[in-house]
């Protein structure tokens, strides 16, 4: 039976095992969007901006590791949905982005509502294709899927023109999709993982450093068995957080810019680092020449292009993390994880530094301090909470203090540091799990940057939780005039906010604001018990900062610390 | 340092500008690109010339092998290789000196002489990039017309192929 490109589009979502599509309609997308009335397999979720389209798609993705997908217009439609490409692409998130065109006839003369959205799209996604012939939907559909999930995730877009989506043509869905140029490396070599294992059991001052990949390719399980098993320190990134149990006691916090005190000198000080699944970002590193200089480095990852990029490693091992670390699980079985004794003088120098304390804040302030309240979100939600963050001071303090558990736990624009990113990352994730505790920790700055998507949040009765710390300025911004030009405050100051309360209450939500320390644990209850959508208006101290911190250009073990 | 990489790509819309995007966005130097189609019609051979330091060129060829589209990447610079260009030059040759100079000069290059008017002679010269650097200095520019260069393309020695 011949079905029309539209059709054909939504079958193959079905084909796919997609339950739900984030986006908005338009002239170029009409045919599919009719096509997507006519069935109820998949469900839409309509949004108010494009942007919030993908990022909410971004949040179901990141939260259940299934493809998110994302559904717009021609020309402005896709345009917003850059920004959350670019998003998903910096953080590698598997999603396939379908994009309505303007007729193939119309391509190239300046049409109504046309843009070259592969050409703009092409630096941030993984892949991205323009259909031209209805008989190639199907299989372009399916290698987009293949595409974005498999090796290091990353968004696709698929760009069909109006014309594709009305022609007709025999459906048939491909079993499966061969590509002779992309062929990811799965299993890691076993030389390689021998030859990390030796170094492993003979280290002294080991470090475990994990970031995203330990999330998105689900090897939470394997990597915890092997940290356990050899009883060394592990630190996290910010994309890494819940990969290992943040409230165990071999975990010393995220590393970083703002990690901790413990993480970073272990960093600095350690003679073997195992990196898995990190791409030895900047904001991890600090100063290159400065990070691990005693350390021999074993650095896991599936991607090739990852490895010795920015820092040179002495045991290179490609391949899927689950894989290797199981793999690495198995050879440590058998030689062995050297003699326990030998780490407790590393680890005698490790419980030193925790000593320092690095994450204190005055406890005895009038005015409500944002780590407290994430102290007590941490608490009041049983730590079980799946949580958002937007970007700025809230997301850091966040990630110090919220003690992720699991990982899909934590979301966040790691990457990119896409404000705006937050609230529709939670009304994706609480669409995949509508039982869950989803809170979108935000500020007054970055919650505007996305704020039409409460519309959304009441249409489909999403009862997430924001928390908005308060503190009237671009916290982070002005942190860094602070520090760094001479407390200029230039435009750092959110002047003319709206009252949160009223305008949660406006769209029928409930408001709560206090800006006193004593009812933080209350209103949080209060809150969080709440059946609907609660907009939590916490007035926090405009000038507090997040340390520790190491100032850009500097080395991980010349952090600012309180 | 100089490298000269070749690359083996699907044949499709859109490739050459992934290739070149990769090269401007990530800010790696390109000084001669030339592309066409292989006996495989489905696939193209670039030839990309670049200079960087060590990890740099690790880098580009990663990055490359990263996309799609791309099947298959070779520094040729690692091994023995043979390396080709083609100028295409057009020479004013108004007096009987200058015409007879141009084509004692073409001569000695091993070039010919593809085009000629009664102003004008036009070379094609092939050649490694020294021998075409030296031709193209014998003429000063008041002589020259245009220039017009293929960019290198190169193949590993011996009997393998890429």
């Amino acid at each position: 039976m011949k079905l029309t490109g539209a059709e054909i589009v939504l079958r193959c979502l079905q084909e796919e095992g997609v339950d739900t599509v984030f986006g908005y309609p338009g002239g170029a997308v009409l045919h599919i969007y009719d096509a997507l009335f006519n069935q109820d397999r998949v469900r839409h979720v309509l949004v108010r901006h494009e942007q919030g389209a993908i990022h909410a798609a971004e949040g179901y993705a990141q939260a259940t590791g299934k493809v998110g997908v994302g559904l717009v217009t021609s020309g402005p439609g896709a345009t917003n949905a850059v920004t959350g490409l670019a998003t998903a692409h910096m953080d590698s998130v598997p999603m396939v982005v379908i994009s309505g065109q303007v007729p193939t006839a119309l391509i190239g003369n300046d049409a109504f509502q046309e843009a070259d959205t592969v050409g703009i799209t092409r630096p941030c996604t993984k892949h991205n294709f323009l259909v031209k012939d209805v008989a190639e939907l199907a299989t372009t559909l399916k290698k987009a899927f293949y595409i974005a999930a498999s090796g290091r995730p990353g968004p696709v877009v698929v760009d069909i023109p109006k014309d594709v989506s009305a022609a007709e043509c025999e459906f048939e869905y491909p079993e499966e999709v061969h590509l002779r140029s992309y062929n990811p490396t799965i299993k890691g070599h076993s030389g390689q993982i021998k030859k990390a294992v030796q170094l492993l059991r003979s280290a002294e001052r080991p470090m475990v450093y994990t970031g995203g990949g330990v999330v998105l390719g689900d090897a939470a399980e394997e990597l915890t068995e092997l940290v356990r098993k050899f009883g060394f320190p592990i630190t996290n990134t910010l994309m890494g957080l819940g990969g290992y149990p943040g409230d165990d006691p071999q975990f010393v916090g995220m590393l970083g810019m703002h990690g901790t005190y413990e993480a970073n000198m272990g960093i600095t000080h350690c003679d073997v680092l195992l990196a898995i699944g990190a791409r030895f970002d900047d904001r991890v590193t600090g100063k290159i020449e400065r990070f691990a200089p005693h350390a021999k480095i074993i650095h896991v990852d599936i991607d090739p292009s990852s490895i010795s990029k920015n820092v040179e490693v002495d045991v290179p091992i490609v391949g899927h993390v689950q894989s290797v670390l199981a793999d690495l699980n198995q050879v440590a079985d058998k030689m062995g994880t050297g003699d326990p004794d030998r780490l407790q003088p590393w680890w005698e120098q490790i419980n030193e530094w925790r000593g320092r304390d690095c994450l204190a804040y005055d406890r005895e302030s009038r005015r409500i301090k944002p780590q407290y309240v994430l102290e007590k979100l941490y608490e009041v939600s049983g730590g079980n909470a799946i949580v958002t963050s937007d970007v700025g001071q809230h997301q850091m303090w966040a990630a110090q203090f919220y003690h992720f558990k699991r990982p899909r736990q934590w979301l966040n624009s790691g990457g990119l540091g896409t404000m705006g990113y937050g609230f529709p990352a939670a009304l994706g994730a609480q669409m995949a799990y509508p039982d869950a505790a989803v809170v979108c920790v935000t500020g007054e700055g970055s919650i505007q940057m996305n704020i039409q998507e409460l519309s959304t949040a009441k249409q489909y009765r999403l009862p997430v939780k924001i928390l908005n710390l308060n503190n009237g300025y671009l916290g982070m911004v002005r942190q860094w005039q602070e520090l760094f030009y001479d407390n200029r405050y230039a435009e750092s100051y959110v002047d003319a906010l709206p009252d949160f309360v009223a305008l949660a209450e406006a769209y029928g939500f409930k408001g709560l604001r206090t800006d006193n320390p004593a009812d933080v644990e209350g209103l949080l209850r209060e809150g969080l018990a709440h059946d609907g959508l609660v907009f939590m208006d916490l007035i926090v101290d405009p000038e507090e900062n997040v340390y520790p911190m190491v100032p850009a250009g500097a080395g991980l073990d010349e952090m600012v610390l309180v | 340092m100089r490298r000269v990489i070749s690359v083996l790509l699907e044949n499709e819309a859109g490739a050459l500008s992934r290739v070149a995007g990769l090269f401007s966005a990530r800010g790696y130097n390109i000084e001669g690109l030339s592309v066409a189609p292989t006996d495989d019609p489905e696939v193209s051979r670039m030839t990309i010339v670049t200079t960087g330091d060590e990890q740099i060129i690790e880098q580009i060829i990663k990055q490359l092998r990263k996309l799609i589209e791309v099947i298959r990447v070779t520094d040729l610079t690692e091994g023995v290789h043979v390396e080709r260009e083609m100028v295409l030059l057009k020479l004013r040759a108004e007096t009987g000196e200058d015409r007879a100079e141009i084509k004692r000069i073409a001569d000695i290059y091993r070039s010919r002489i593809i085009d000629v008017t009664d102003a004008s002679y036009t070379l094609e010269v092939t050649g490694d990039g020294q021998k075409v650097e030296a031709l193209l200095e014998l003429f000063d520019a008041s002589q020259v017309v245009e220039v017009v260069r293929t960019g290198t393309i190169a193949i590993g020695r011996g009997a393998g192929g890429m």
